[in-house]
């Protein structure tokens, strides 16, 4: 058996059957498991449309020019983290790490707006626990950003890499691998806004439904 | 990918040293090798299979005659839950997540999973999350709402006490645990496969993984989808199941079935595939109708999503929902169909040896298609509606989730077992043990039929002594002690042949997949030289290249022996080392699922826990520098 004297790394890139990175593979599955998470949410939400008994309804709630704002900075965001693996693939190692710095901050700008809204909509009465409307916006508002949240971590850790020199050309890929899941994140927010806040905005008191006095 | 010799690379400090080596404690905590794992998760859910079957043993007790009073209407509620609970979620899946573990790094040539810290996170994952569901019996009781927890039963309002709470708590963290392996096992298969293991010339068992793991990571996530809707519900109070404030039980229906089919095929198709692999090895012909078998599998995974609405025949969602189910429903019996009908000509012109891994390959085909009738009888949703919430169902489901999972399961043991633990288990006991449980299992599940076709509601406490109900309960409770008898024998069987071990050789079986290439127990690094595969059952053409050639089987000489390791220089392997990451992520998780229901500092310790050990494993080589030969 003169082959076993060559040392293998069990896991090595170079022997996989696809020529895909194993990291790459369990993101791209990962994803795919997310949009049953996500869809799961989206749907409850769409069902329920309509259905709450009390307000605060959506017409007495969202502030579509705001969250608009917000949006626009998270889908350049996914501009910036193509530009930032674009840089670290030539070795521009000045600029992947501005955009990938500006990337951060544009998810930051995103939470700050969430942390925002959250709060705004509490100050006026409107709960997870008030209506359907609440319940359902909420959880999926928040998982949403708590994906951001952690999209943010991991993109800190990697600048941290770009700085220490852990992450050159060579492992790209791994920067890669967190836009995967950044852009997902985007567009799951492109699903979000259009059917959460344009579509739903203008739900006034649906039929059977007693209206709301704004509490402040 | 690999980060060894970073000059400055920043690592977490140590609060205990790496565990290295094979032997001892810390070699199974810190273990990555999946055939540890395998084994564990073997171990553990083999434990709660135990538990599982006295929980339906008491009830059998209870329902042995009319009017009995031995357990309160109480705990029979929380032992029904937990029986069906634990068997979905802490026997079957887990069992066939260890099948997973041992046997497919062996069979596409690989020296391990994908990812073998995230496959120890799996293991770590289960194991506490299946303690913290069961933790709520001495918390003042357990989980009552029956397996699938309908609304508004499940809700705060009707089900106060923390027992629901638990329930779906632990099935999150469950949850995680599945879609953890899941994705593993997906990455696995699709690129550790050796030279030459196309698609088309995987084992049938590896193919029923990968399907299988496909359903875990997209059906789980709508489990924890209405898990954690059903927590918000009750710890927070929100409205997702609330009827006052407009909430719909029925979609808690929707979504739960929509997981809930998925999962049924999540069940079996492991075992499909564990029959697969031992038909053809004891009737010495190849599968008959391989790409047949792959493809339906396939279809029933496809299939398996659009039709969970025959779970909900009588909720009144419509006579076009209702025929469109019917439809669907009946629809996916033909793959099934497709299977049975190829395992069967696998058998015909076979020169069959009936040892007692064949016996449970066939009784899993005749028991399994008395089940797969039965549920084409409820597909018709008319006479689903007389069958609803009847012992019929029962009667249904445990055919094909014992009759076919379990018997499935009992054969891989005993087809395996000689090739992870090297030595045999008793055949003569494995007869012994296989009659008494096809006996016991048709005596206490084939009077079902008639009691549900009769009447008889499920999850009933007791009956009225005229209903006429008697003899076949005492006859099914008799049946439900000569199946514990089955398993009692197995773990004797199991005792003694360790203490008088009939050593195993690498391929005892004459068999046709690349595990049985190696020898047995394999060895940590399983394959010295990875193989290079040039068929379909590479390993029985490698022995027998005439066959190829239309040779006929008389001349059978094994070409090529098992092969030797003893001359392996093992330092020139390199397997990732051992990490203790996995196990604190594991704990983490659990202590933070405690916590939601109790005090938030538990869940602050939890996810500190969770976060610190997520930056270690990061940040830890996957081999510690000083195992380097360079």
């Amino acid at each position: 058996m003169s082959d076993s004297n060559v040392t293998i790394h069990h896991g090595e890139e170079i022997n996989n059957s696809t020529g895909v990175s194993n990291k790459k593979l369990l993101m791209w599955a990962f994803l795919g498991s997310d949009v049953m998470f996500f869809g799961t949410f989206i749907a409850t939400f769409m069902g329920y449309r309509n259905k709450s008994l009390n307000g605060p309804y959506p017409s007495d709630t969202l502030d579509i020019p705001i969250t608009t704002v917000s949006t626009f900075v998270l889908l350049m965001s996914s501009l910036g983290i193509v530009l930032a693996l674009h840089y670290l693939k030539e070795s521009k190692m000045g600029l992947a790490k501005l955009w990938l710095f500006a990337v951060i901050l544009m998810g930051l700008t995103f939470m700050g707006f969430q942390v925002y809204e959250f709060s705004h909509f509490a100050h006026i009465g409107m709960t997870p626990q008030v209506n359907l409307f609440g319940s359902t916006f909420f959880t999926l508002t928040s998982l949403h950003g708590a994906h951001v949240s952690l999209g943010i971590l991991w993109l800190g850790f990697l600048l941290y890499n770009e700085f220490n020199g852990n992450l050159t050309s060579k492992n790209a890929v791994d920067l890669e691998i967190a836009g995967l899941y950044w852009h997902f994140v985007d567009i799951v927010w492109i699903v979000i806004f259009a059917l959460l806040y344009l579509i739903t905005a203008g739900d006034g008191v649906p039929p059977g439904g007693i209206p709301w006095e704004a509490v402040h | 990918m690999s980060v060894i010799n970073k000059p400055k690379q920043f690592q977490l400090p140590r609060i205990f040293p790496r565990p290295t080596g094979h032997y001892g404690i810390w070699a199974w905590l810190g273990t990555v090798d999946h055939k540890k794992i395998g084994i564990m998760y073997g171990i553990v859910s083999f434990f709660w299979f135990l538990i599982g079957g006295i929980e339906a043993l008491l009830l059998r007790v209870q329902l042995s005659h009319a009017e009995a009073s031995m357990i309160s209407p109480e705990v029979y509620n929380q032992l029904f839950t937990m029986h069906g609970t634990t068997m979905v979620f802490l026997v079957v899946m887990p069992l066939s997540a260890a099948f997973f573990n041992l046997l497919v790094p062996l069979q596409i040539g690989a020296r391990d999973v994908a990812f073998p810290r995230l496959n120890a996170l799996s293991l770590w994952v289960f194991i506490f999350g299946s303690i913290l569901m069961n933790i709520s019996w001495f918390t003042g009781g357990a989980p009552n709402g029956g397996w699938f927890g309908y609304p508004p039963n499940s809700t705060i309002n009707f089900n106060p006490g923390e027992g629901m709470t638990y329930w779906v708590v632990g099935l999150n963290v469950l949850g995680v645990a599945s879609i953890a392996a899941g994705l593993n096992f997906i990455v696995t298969i699709i690129n550790l496969r050796a030279p030459g293991m196309t698609m088309m010339r995987m084992p049938v068992f590896t193919w029923m993984t990968f399907i299988t793991s496909i359903l875990i990571v997209l059906a789980l996530p709508i489990l924890g989808v209405a898990g954690i809707q059903l927590t918000a519900d009750r710890i927070y109070g929100t409205n997702f199941f609330n009827s006052e404030a407009g909430g719909d039980p029925v979609f808690w229906q929707h979504i739960f079935w929509l997981f809930g089919h998925p999962e049924v095929y999540i069940l079996i198709l492991p075992a499909m595939g564990i029959v697969s692999e031992i038909l053809p090895t004891f009737s010495r012909k190849p599968l008959f109708g391989y790409s047949a078998i792959v493809f339906s599998g396939a279809l029933i995974g496809f299939m398996g999503w659009f039709v969970w609405s025959h779970h909900m025949f009588t909720v009144g969602l419509g006579p076009a929902a209702n025929t469109a189910f019917t439809i669907s429903t009946m629809f996916i019996a033909v793959p099934t169909g497709v299977k049975i009908f190829n395992w069967m000509a696998t058998l015909w012109g076979g020169s069959i040896r009936l040892t007692t891994s064949m016996l449970f390959a066939i009784g899993f085909i005749a028991m399994f298609t008395i089940g797969g009738l039965s549920g084409v009888t409820h597909a018709v949703s008319p006479s689903d509606a007389q069958q609803q919430d009847t012992y019929y169902i029962v009667a249904h489901f445990h055919y094909v989730l014992f009759g076919g999972a379990i018997f499935g399961i009992f054969g891989g043991i005993y087809f395996w077992w000689p090739k992870f633990f090297g030595y045999f288990l008793n055949d003569k006991m494995g007869k012994i043990n296989f009659v008494l449980m096809m006996i016991g299992f048709n005596l206490q599940f084939a009077p079902m039929h008639w009691l549900g076709l009769d009447g008889m509601p499920r999850r009933i406490y007791t009956y009225a002594e005229n209903m006429g109900w008697e003899g076949s309960n005492i006859a099914a409770t008799l049946g439900g002690f000569l199946i514990a008898l089955s398993v009692l024998v197995f773990m004797i069987n199991v005792f003694l042949s360790r203490r008088n071990k009939i050593v195993a050789p690498g391929d005892p079986w004459d068999g046709r997949t690349l595990e049985w290439s190696i020898s047995s127990p394999p060895p940590h690094y399983n394959f010295a030289k990875v193989p290079e595969v040039n068929h379909i059952d590479d390993w029985w053409y490698k022995k027998y290249p005439s066959l190829l050639e239309g040779a006929p089987k008389e001349v059978l000489t094994p070409k090529v022996k098992v092969e030797d390791t003893s001359k392996v220089d093992e330092s020139k392997i390199h397997l990732p080392d051992l990490s203790y990451y996995p196990l604190f992520v594991g704990i983490g998780l659990s202590i933070a699922a405690l916590g939601l229901m109790y005090t938030y500092a538990l869940v602050t310790i939890g996810l500190f826990l969770v976060f610190w050990g997520s930056i270690g494993w990061s940040t830890e080589p996957v081999n510690d520098p000083h195992d380097e030969h360079h």
